[in-house]
């Protein structure tokens, strides 16, 4: 891949970057490639009528009514005035067709919640849909969450916080069944339920209540690489380097799917590290510098006063053990495969989690007996690698 | 508005109103500010908000906690007495002429 000379005044300016969607990772990208050093042009084009903002606080503070809209907002217009990003907003485009000729096209679409087929259930994802679930909020006396994952229990966790009576529906047998361990399901469980919040788990019912949220997973937005004739598999496939079928288009954060070296697989993940480190590394390769993408996935929740903090990628596990008491509120919960560390949970444990990151980061060999033990000093593992 | 001033590792030097209960993170990120990243916006997950405060501004702020401590440590550039995540010094009328001075990699 031969890549732009950044940060060297040179033929640079006829280099020109597209970005299609103005979310968390197509702002990224944009700030990453000045950050380079890159001088070509950049255009990022995004169907919501907002400057690009973050997504964590519309399930959190923006409902309780602590944060408001402009603390999501990413940067001010300045920023892109002086950083010579422009952004068109309120334009979706429908086929890549549709976008001036450039050198390198990165599409950062993100993806959008699954629907239920059903009217009068509301769903949380934008800042608009935020602002009609808090009004709704503002009236309801009780509230039914349709999807026990972390943006239902989020959202559940506020609406309680807020008085409400509030009642969480999960098809599965358990919480957040996809991604966490039993014991941490079991944990938020009985969280929840002290607080007031009913939990019916096993249930496909369509509950009525004043206000009805669903959060039961999303659908990435891989329709315009479908469209040019891109590889797709769950999401927009792209290789080690980010890079679609077509190597002038790259794909990041949650609507690519690509191979991830901790899990050993193709994977397609939903966070804030995901979307902005792989922006990064796209605006690296666009400057001459590519690298396989490797960095340590890492993701929150924050329910209550309870804050999950997530490092590596526990699928396929076969064992867990967990360091510290559980009824402490203060744990971790280390996931092995096949013998070998492949995730953390921490809960209410921040120090531990950073650790964790680079346990992960390291491949670091911590056997379960030492995991279990908190004599043991973690940190070492990371320096015996 | 408490005015605050965030002084870049090159001298580059920039005071704002910061609204009362926003963090010295997001004055930054809202006047466009640079220096101090913030990708976490303000969760304590990321250390990309790192500063350093200026002597005279210390003794007005609350004491950090353990998890502030602690992700300190994983900041990119080199931590100093004085160091602190820049997402969880919520501005008061206090800190109004607080100054700070970002490091050259967050
Ligand atoms: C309520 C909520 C809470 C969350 N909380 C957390 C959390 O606590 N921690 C965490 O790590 N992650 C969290 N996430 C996930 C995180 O926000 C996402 O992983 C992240 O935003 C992904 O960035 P992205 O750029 O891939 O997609 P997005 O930020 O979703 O941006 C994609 C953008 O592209 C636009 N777009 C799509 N198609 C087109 C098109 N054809 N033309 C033009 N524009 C288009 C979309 O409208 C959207 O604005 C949360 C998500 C939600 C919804
Ligand atoms: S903004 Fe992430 S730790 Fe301060």
């Amino acid at each position: 891949m031969t890549g732009a000379r950044c940060g060297r005044r040179s033929l640079s300016n006829a280099v020109s970057v597209v970005i299609v969607g103005g979310g968390h990772g197509g702002f990224q990208a944009a700030a990453s490639l000045r950050a380079e050093g890159y001088d070509g042009s950049i255009t990022i084009y995004g169907e919501e009528p907002h400057l690009p903002y973050q997504r964590p606080p519309l399930s959190k503070g923006m409902l309780l009514g602590k944060q408001e809209e402009r603390h999501a907002i990413l940067r001010p217009a300045e920023f892109y005035a002086t950083q010579r990003i422009e952004v068109v907003r309120g334009r979706r485009i429908a086929s890549l067709a549709e976008l001036p000729p450039s050198d390198w096209v990165i599409l950062a679409t993100g993806a959008r919640n699954r629907a239920l087929p059903r009217d009068g259930v509301f769903y949380l994802r934008t800042l608009g849909e935020t602002a009609e679930i808090k009004q709704r909020l503002a009236d309801a006396r009780d509230v039914a969450i349709i999807g026990g994952g972390f943006i239902g229990l989020e959202v559940a966790a506020a609406a309680r916080a807020l008085g409400k009576d509030v009642t969480v529906y999960e098809a599965g047998p358990r919480l957040m069944g996809r991604v966490v361990a039993p014991v941490v399901s079991d944990y938020f469980l009985a969280q929840h339920e002290a607080r007031g919040v009913r939990v019916v788990l096993n249930s496909t019912a369509a509950p009525e209540a004043d206000l009805i949220v669903a959060g039961i997973g999303v659908v990435p937005n891989d329709e315009l690489a479908r469209e040019a004739g891109l590889a797709v598999g769950n999401g927009i496939a792209v290789d080690e380097f980010l890079r679609t079928s077509d190597p002038r288009i790259f794909a990041i954060g949650d609507c690519a799917e690509y191979p991830n070296p901790y899990a050993g697989a193709r994977v397609r993940l939903e966070s804030v590290q995901n979307a902005v480190d792989q922006a990064a590394c796209v605006a690296r390769a666009i400057c001459g510098r590519p690298a396989a993408y490797d960095a340590v996935p890492w993701f929150w929740s924050d329910q209550f006063d309870i804050h999950l903090q997530m490092t590596g990628i526990a699928t396929g596990f076969d064992r867990t053990v967990t360091r510290g008491d559980v009824a402490s509120n203060k744990f971790s919960v280390f996931y092995y495969r096949g013998g070998e560390l492949r995730a953390v949970d921490s809960i209410n444990r921040a120090a531990e989690h950073m650790t964790a990151r680079k346990l992960i980061a390291a491949r670091a060999r911590v056997t379960p007996e030492q995991a279990a033990d908190e004599s043991f000093d973690l940190k070492s593992a990371i320096l015996a690698g | 508005m408490p005015n605050i001033t965030y002084i870049s590792h090159t001298g580059a030097s920039r005071t704002v109103d910061v609204l009362q209960g926003d963090s010295i993170m997001e004055g930054a990120v809202q006047n466009n500010v640079d220096g101090i990243v913030g990708a976490c916006g303000g969760n304590l997950q990321c250390a990309t908000c790192h500063v350093y405060v200026d002597a005279a501004c210390l003794p007005t702020l609350d004491p950090m906690d353990p998890d502030e401590d602690s992700m300190l440590e994983s900041a990119a550039a080199p931590r100093q007495m004085n160091s602190r995540l820049s997402c969880q010094i919520r501005v008061r009328p206090e800190h109004d002429g607080c100054t700070v001075r970002t490091p050259e990699s967050q």
